[in-house]
C-alpha cells in the first residue's frame, strides 16, 4: 500500500472517518443531536469535492480496485444519493423523535459499501462492498425498533439477503474454483486463453453471481421482498433502499460481465432476457392494483429494474450508456418521490394511500408540480429524463436486434403509465378532504429542486448527463 | 421570419404556466382572458409566418427553427426543431383560430365553475401540446406532442370527475389510446434504427431509394397507423370517442373533433412519402377508413343524445379523411380536416349552446320546437348541418367532393371504396337533419319548468365566427372542374405527395367530375329529404289526414306508402343495421374486448399481489425456483 | 492420502443443500439464521478446497472475510429478531407477515 493507493479511495476513507466520528459523538452525548446531520452532509460534501480535487486512474490495491471516469460517475451519484437521503430523513427522524448519531453513521457506511462495489475489481472487493451496504441497510430498514413493520421488513431483508447472499459466494467459490482467481482481468483472461478447469463450472458460477445482482436490483423471481422491505421500513430508508442498492448492484454487476464475463454471453443472454420480461410485466401488473403509494413505488422499482435488465443484457457501449443515463435519472426521482410521500405520510404510518393525494395541486400546487413531474418522469413521457433513459435503452436493443424484448418493454411502460397517472388525478382531478398546505421542511427544498434539474432539466437539456455517461461507459469498453 | 417560431407555442406555455401556478391570485375572469388572450397571440403569429410563406415562391415555402441541438453527439443526433411549411400552417390556424373561439366561448359556458382555472390551464397546456405536435420536424418532438394532448384529454375529459362514469370515460379513452401509443414508439425505434435519424424531412431525404428489407416500409407504416388509428377514433380503436364526451362541451369541439383527434389524419399526411412507399398500408387506410365511415354513419342514424350523434358524425368525418389519404390524395384529406374542424366545432358548440339552455339536457327526445327560443344558436346550427351534409355553396360540399374524386379515380372508374364513401354522404345528410329537425323543430317536448334561453352573447358569438368559416372556408379549394384552381391543393403541394396529379390535372375527366358532383349532391339532397319526411313532415302529415281524410285519399294514400316504403324498406333495414352494429360491434364487440383485457389485466394484477404472502419461506422458495431455472439454462444451453 | 477434489466439493454442495432446506422448511427465526450459516460454510469448504487445489492463498482469505460477514450478521439478525420478539412475542415465521400483498 502506497500513497497513490491511499489517495485512490480517499473519498470512502473521508466517508469512513465521518461515520466512525458521529458514533464517536453520539456515545459521547454532545454536541446537540441536530448537528449531526451536518456533520454528516459535510463528510458527504467533502468527498464529493475531493472526487474531482484528486482525481486518480488506474488499478489500485495490487489491482482490487480500478478508479477510472466509470467510478466516478457512480461515486457523484451514489453521493449526491446519500445527501439526498439524509436530507430527506432530519424532518422525519424529528418528527418522529428518533435521530441519533448511528442512523446517519449506517447511511454513510452503506453509502462506502456503494463505492466499493463500483470501484471493486476484484470479487473479494465486489463481496465485502455489497455486504457492507446490505448489512448497514438491514440496521437502517429495522431502526424503528418499536414498530412491528420495521422489525419484520428488517428480518426478511436479512434473511432472504443472507440467502441469496449464499448463492453469490457459491458462484464466486466456483469461479475461483474454476479459473483460479477472483480478479476481474485475471477471470476474463483464464476465459479467453481456456486455463480453466471448465467452461461449464465458471458459467455455472456466474449463473449464481447473477442471483446475487438480481436480489439487490430486484428481479424477479428475486424482488418478493421489496415490496415488504420497502412498506415496513421508515419512508427515508425506503427512499434510500430503492436507489443505492438498485444503482450500486447494476454498477457491479455491468462492470463484472463487461470485464470479467464479456466472452461468454452466448452461455447466459437468454436468463436475462427472461428475467428482463418477467420483472417487467410482473412488476407492473401488480402496481396496478396497489392503493398504498410506497408499495406501488417498490413495484415500480421492480418494473424499472427489468428495463435495466435489458441493457445489462444487451451489453453494447450504446447499452451501457444508456444503463447509466437511465440509472441516474430513476436513482433521483424516485429519491424525490419517497421524499414527497414521507411528508404527506401523517404519524403511525398513515396517510400512505392514494386518497391522501386527493387535491394536493390546490393544497400545495408546487409540491403537486414536482410529484406529478416525476410520475411523468417515471412513466416516461417525452420530454422528461425518463423518457429519454427508456429510449436510449431500446434503441441500443433494437441495434442489437433484440426487437421482441423491446416490442414487450414498450407494451409494459403503456402499462405502467396508468398506476403513475392514478397520484397525478388524484392530486389534480379530486376534491382534497382538507384545504391546509403541506408543510415543507427547509430540507426537503433542495432535493425538490434536484429532483426538477434532473427530470425536466436534464430532459430539456441532456446533453451534459449524456457526455458523462457516454465516457464513463466508454472507460469500460 | 422563422425566428418568431418559437412564439407560437411560447404563449399557450405561459399561459398554462400562469392558470397553473398563479391561479390562486387571479380571478375567475382573469383565468379565461389570460388563456384567451395566450391562443390569440400564438394565432396571430401563425398568421404572420402564413402570410411571410405565400409572400414566397411555391417550391421554397418552409420556415425552419433550431430551438436547440438536443443530442447532438456522434451518431446521435437530436435536434429540436420547428418546422413551418405548408402543412403546418393549416394546422396551426386550425388549432388557434378554432382554439380561440373555443377558449371565448368556454367564458360562458364554464362561467361559476369552481374548477375554472384548472379548466383553462389544461386548455392552455392542450393547446400547447397540439402546436409542438404539428409543429415539431422529429418524431420525438411529435411524440411529446402526441402523449401530451392524451394526457390532457384524459384530464379534461375526467374534468367534472364527481360522476363515476366520467372518471371511466376518460380512462377508457386513456387505455385504447395507450394501445395506439404502442405502435408509435416501435415504429420511432424502428426507424431510428433504419435511418439513424428521427427528423422526418431527413427521414424522407434518406427513405426513397433505402436499402431497406421489402417489408421495411409496410411494417414501419402499419405501426404508425396504429397510432393513428387510435388517436382519430377508427375501426377497430373508435369506441373511446363517444365516451369521451362525459367531458365539457367546448372540450369535446376542441379535443375530440376539431384537433386531437385529427392528429392520426395529420401523422399520416406527414410521412406521406414513407406511405406512399407502402401500397398494402395505403389500401388498408383507405378501407379502414371509408368502413369506420359508413358505420360510424349508421350508428349515429339512431343516436338519441345530442352528443353522441354529433362523436359517431365526428368518428365517420375522420373516416372520410382516412379514406381521402389511403387513396392518395392527401391534400383533400387535409382539406376536409380544416374544413371539419369548422363546421364540427361550430355543431359542437351550437349542441353546447341548446344543452345550456335546457340546463344541461342532452337527449333529443326531451327537446325540439327550439328553433324560436334560441334563434342564434339555430340559425348558426342550421349553417354547420348544411355544411357537413355537403350541400354545395359550403365548405363540405367542396372537400367531400374532392374525396369521392380522389376515391373514384383511385381504381380508374366505380370501385366499393367510392360507393360506400357516397353512401355515407347521403347517410351523413340524412342523420344530421334528423338531429336538426330534433332539436329546433316540432313540438317542445321538455319538462314544462324549464325555460330555454337563447345563451350569452359571448357563446353566440364565437357560433357566429364559425358559421362564417363553416360556409367560407371551402372557397379556397374550389376544384378545377368547377372554374376554380384550387388553390388549397396547390398551397400543400409542395408538402405532400400526390399520386393523381397527373389524372386530376388531365382536361377531359371534367364532365366526368361535374357528373360525380352532382351524383354526390343529390344523393345528398335525398338523405336531407328523406330526414324532412320522417321527423318533420310525417306528424303533420297524419294530423292531415286524421282531418281531411276523404278529399285527399288518393294522394295522401300514395305519399304515405312511399313513406311507409322508404320505412320499411330503407329506414328499418338500416336502424336495424345500426342498432345491430351498435349493440354487437360497438358494445359487444369492441367495448367487450376492451373492458375484457383491461379486467383481465386488473384480474391478473389481483392473482399476482395473492402470490406475494408475506411469508419469507415463500419468497425463498420463489428464489430457489429461479435458482433451479438458471442452473436448467445453463446446463441445458 | 489425498482426499480428491470433486469429493470436497461434492461434500461442500450436500452441505449447501441441507442449509437451502434449512431455510426453506424450519419456521423458528434462529434455525433458519443457522441454516444460513450452514449455507456460508459450504462455501467456506469450497473456498478452501479450491485455494489448496490451485495452490493460492487467495480462496483461504476469501473465507477470513466469509467469516467476519457471518459473524456480522448474527449479530444484527438476533438484535433484530429479539426487537421483534418483543413486540410480537413469537419467532416463528409462519406467523411474521402483517406485510403483504
Amino acid at each position: 500500500m502506497n500513497a497513490a493507493d491511499i489517495l485512490s479511495t480517499l473519498p470512502e476513507l473521508v466517508l469512513t472517518v465521518t461515520a466512525l466520528g458521529l458514533l464517536l459523538l453520539e456515545v459521547m452525548g454532545k454536541p446537540p443531536r441536530a448537528r449531526f446531520v451536518w456533520v454528516a452532509l459535510g463528510g458527504v460534501g467533502l468527498a464529493l469535492g475531493l472526487e474531482f480535487a484528486v482525481p486518480s486512474e488506474g488499478q489500485f490495491y495490487a489491482g482490487m480496485i480500478s478508479v477510472d471516469l466509470f467510478t466516478r460517475f457512480f461515486n457523484v451519484l451514489f453521493l449526491t444519493t446519500a445527501a439526498g437521503s439524509l436530507l430527506i430523513s432530519v424532518p422525519y427522524l424529528r418528527r418522529t423523535l428518533e435521530e441519533r448519531g448511528e442512523y446517519y453513521a449506517l447511511t454513510l457506511f452503506a453509502t462506502v459499501g456503494m463505492m466499493f462495489m463500483a470501484k471493486a475489481h476484484d470479487l473479494t472487493i465486489t463481496f465485502l462492498g455489497l455486504e457492507l451496504l446490505s448489512v448497514s441497510l438491514y440496521i437502517l430498514v429495522a431502526f424503528y425498533r418499536n414498530r412491528v413493520r420495521s422489525n419484520e421488513a428488517g428480518l426478511k431483508y436479512l434473511l432472504l439477503g443472507a440467502f441469496s447472499t449464499g448463492f453469490f459466494l457459491f458462484g464466486i467459490a466456483l469461479i475461483y474454483g474454476s479459473t483460479g482467481t477472483t480478479h476481474y482481468d485475471g477471470i476474463r483472461l483464464a476465459i479467453g486463453s481456456g486455463e480453466q478447469l471448465s467452461m461449464a463450472l465458471t458459467v455455472t458460477g456466474f449463473g449464481l453471481l447473477i442471483i446475487g445482482f438480481a436480489f439487490k436490483v430486484a428481479l424477479v423471481p428475486f424482488h418478493m421482498y421489496a415490496p415488504d422491505v420497502y412498506e415496513g421500513a421508515p419512508t427515508p430508508i425506503t427512499a434510500f433502499v430503492s436507489t443505492g442498492p438498485k444503482v450500486a448492484g447494476f454498477a457491479a454487476f455491468l462492470k463484472v460481465i463487461a470485464t470479467a464475463f464479456a466472452f461468454t454471453t452466448q452461455h447466459w443472454w437468454g436468463i436475462l432476457w427472461i428475467l428482463a420480461a418477467i420483472t417487467m410485466t410482473v412488476g407492473n401488473i401488480t402496481a396496478l392494483r396497489q392503493d398504498n403509494l410506497k408499495r406501488m413505488l417498490a413495484f415500480s422499482g421492480v418494473a424499472h429494474a427489468g428495463y435495466l435488465a435489458i441493457a445489462i443484457m444487451v451489453g453494447s457501449a450504446d447499452s451501457a450508456f444508456a444503463l447509466l443515463f437511465y440509472l441516474a435519472a430513476y436513482a433521483i426521482t424516485t429519491l424525490g418521490a419517497f421524499g414527497i410521500v414521507s411528508l404527506i405520510e401523517g404519524e403511525d404510518e398513515s396517510g400512505l394511500d392514494m386518497d391522501s393525494y386527493r387535491g394536493l395541486a390546490r393544497r400545495s400546487p408546487y409540491l403537486a408540480g414536482v410529484f406529478a413531474l416525476i410520475m411523468l418522469s417515471l412513466a416516461g413521457f417525452p420530454p422528461t429524463a425518463g423518457f429519454l433513459g427508456k429510449f436510449f435503452i431500446f434503441s441500443a436493443a433494437i441495434d442489437e436486434g433484440y426487437t421482441w424484448l423491446v416490442i414487450i418493454a414498450v407494451v409494459n411502460s403503456l402499462i405502467s403509465v396508468y398506476y403513475y397517472l392514478r397520484p397525478v388525478v388524484a392530486m389534480y382531478m379530486q376534491e382534497p378532504a382538507d384545504e391546509s398546505a403541506v408543510a415543507v421542511p427547509a430540507f426537503i427544498v433542495p432535493v425538490l429542486l434536484l429532483v426538477v434539474l434532473v427530470a425536466l432539466g436534464l430532459g430539456l437539456f441532456p446533453m451534459s448527463l449524456v457526455k458523462n455517461s457516454i465516457a464513463a461507459a466508454g472507460s469500460l469498453f | 421570419m422563422s425566428d418568431t417560431l418559437y412564439l407560437i407555442t411560447l404563449f399557450p406555455l405561459v399561459g398554462f404556466l400562469v392558470n397553473g401556478l398563479l391561479g390562486r391570485w387571479i380571478s375567475e375572469r382573469q383565468s379565461g382572458l389570460i388563456a384567451s388572450l395566450a391562443v390569440l397571440g400564438s394565432l396571430l403569429v401563425s398568421a404572420q409566418l402564413l402570410l411571410g410563406l405565400l409572400a414566397r415562391p411555391a417550391e421554397d415555402r418552409l420556415f425552419v427553427q433550431l430551438l436547440f441541438a438536443w443530442i447532438p453527439v456522434g451518431d446521435l443526433n437530436i435536434d429540436v426543431m420547428y418546422r413551418f411549411d405548408p402543412l403546418t400552417a393549416v394546422m396551426t390556424l386550425v388549432i388557434t383560430g378554432v382554439g380561440l373561439l373555443i377558449h371565448i366561448y368556454s367564458l360562458g359556458y364554464m362561467r361559476g365553475d369552481p374548477g375554472i382555472r384548472r379548466y383553462y390551464a389544461f386548455l392552455n397546456l392542450f393547446t400547447f401540446m397540439m402546436l409542438n405536435l404539428v409543429l415539431a420536424d422529429n418524431l420525438v418532438l411529435l411524440f411529446m406532442g402526441w402523449e401530451g394532448v392524451g394526457l390532457c384529454s384524459y384530464l379534461l375529459i375526467g374534468f367534472w370527475f364527481a360522476d363515476e362514469a366520467k372518471a371511466r370515460a376518460g380512462l377508457k379513452a386513456f387505455i385504447v389510446n395507450r394501445i395506439g401509443d404502442a405502435g408509435f414508439i416501435i415504429a420511432m425505434v424502428l426507424l431510428f434504427h433504419q435511418f439513424g435519424t428521427l427528423s422526418m424531412s431527413e427521414m424522407a431525404g434518406k427513405a426513397e431509394g433505402a436499402l431497406v428489407g421489402p417489408n421495411f416500409f409496410t411494417i414501419v407504416t402499419l405501426l404508425l397507423l396504429v397510432g393513428a388509428i387510435g388517436k382519430s377514433a377508427q375501426i377497430p380503436l373508435f369506441v373511446w370517442l363517444p365516451d369521451a364526451m362525459a367531458g365539457p362541451t367546448p372540450v369535446s369541439a376542441l379535443i375530440h373533433a376539431a384537433t386531437m383527434v385529427t392528429a392520426g389524419v395529420y401523422l399520416i399526411v406527414r410521412n406521406s412519402l414513407l406511405f406512399s412507399l407502402a401500397p398494402t398500408t395505403m389500401a388498408t387506410v383507405a378501407a379502414i377508413g371509408v368502413l369506420t365511415a359508413f358505420l360510424a354513419a349508421t350508428i349515429a342514424m339512431t343516436q338519441t343524445d345530442i352528443k353522441k350523434v354529433l362523436a359517431y358524425s365526428t368518428i365517420s368525418q375522420l373516416g372520410y379523411m382516412f379514406m381521402a389519404v389511403g387513396v392518395g390524395a392527401f391534400s383533400a384529406g387535409i382539406f376536409h380536416l380544416m374544413t371539419h374542424a369548422f363546421f364540427k366545432a361550430l355543431l359542437f358548440l351550437g349542441a353546447g349552446s341548446v344543452i345550456h339552455g335546457l340546463d344541461g339536457e342532452q337527449e333529443l327526445g326531451k327537446m325540439g320546437g327550439l328553433k324560436h327560443r334560441m334563434p342564434g344558436t339555430h340559425w348558426t346550427m342550421l349553417i354547420g348541418v348544411l355544411a357537413i351534409s355537403g350541400i354545395p355553396g359550403l365548405s363540405g360540399f367542396f372537400s367531400k367532393d374532392e374525396i369521392l374524386w380522389g376515391a373514384f379515380i383511385w381504381h380508374d372508374g366505380v370501385n366499393w371504396i367510392w360507393l360506400l364513401g357516397i353512401m355515407t354522404a347521403g347517410l351523413t345528410a340524412f342523420y344530421m337533419f334528423r338531429l336538426y329537425f330534433l332539436v329546433f323543430h316540432g313540438p317542445a317536448r321538455w319538462p314544462g319548468d324549464t325555460q330555454p334561453h337563447e345563451s350569452p352573447s359571448v357563446m353566440t358569438i364565437p357560433l357566429t365566427l364559425l358559421a362564417y368559416l363553416a360556409i367560407l372556408g371551402g372557397y379556397v379549394g374550389i376544384p378545377e372542374a368547377l372554374g376554380g384552381i384550387n388553390r388549397f391543393h396547390h398551397f400543400l403541394a409542395p408538402v405532400v405527395i400526390s399520386y393523381h396529379t397527373a389524372i386530376a390535372a388531365a382536361p377531359n375527366t371534367r364532365p366526368l367530375e361535374l357528373l360525380l358532383m352532382a351524383v354526390s349532391t343529390v344523393v345528398s339532397l335525398g338523405g336531407v329529404y328523406y330526414a324532412y319526411r320522417i321527423y318533420r313532415v310525417q306528424p303533420a302529415l297524419a294530423e292531415q289526414l286524421a282531418r281531411r281524410l276523404r278529399p285527399l285519399y288518393g294522394l295522401s294514400r300514395n305519399r304515405y306508402y312511399v313513406d311507409e316504403f322508404y320505412q320499411a324498406v330503407v329506414v328499418r333495414p338500416f336502424q336495424k343495421l345500426s342498432g345491430l352494429c351498435w349493440n354487437w360491434f360497438d358494445v359487444r364487440a369492441i367495448d367487450g374486448l376492451v373492458n375484457a383485457s383491461a379486467r383481465s389485466i386488473a384480474r391478473l394484477s389481483g392473482v399476482v399481489r395473492q402470490l406475494q404472502s408475506g411469508l419469507i419461506q415463500h419468497y425463498a422458495s420463489l428464489i430457489l425456483l429461479g435458482v433451479i431455472f438458471i442452473m436448467l439454462y445453463i446446463t441445458m444451453g | 492420502m489425498v482426499v480428491p477434489l470433486h469429493h470436497i466439493i461434492a461434500i461442500s454442495g450436500l452441505l449447501f443443500t441441507i442449509g437451502v432446506v434449512g431455510v426453506l422448511f424450519r419456521r423458528s427465526a434462529i434455525i433458519v439464521f443457522m441454516s444460513v450459516e450452514i449455507m456460508l460454510n459450504a462455501v467456506n469448504l469450497a473456498f478452501v478446497a479450491f485455494s489448496r487445489y490451485h495452490g493460492s492463498v487467495d480462496g483461504q482469505v476469501f473465507v477470513f472475510f466469509i467469516m467476519t460477514l457471518a459473524a456480522a450478521e448474527v449479530a444484527v439478525g438476533l438484535a433484530i429478531i429479539i426487537a421483534l420478539y418483543r413486540n410480537l412475542r413469537t419467532a416463528d415465521l409462519s406467523e411474521i407477515h402483517e406485510l403483504k400483498h
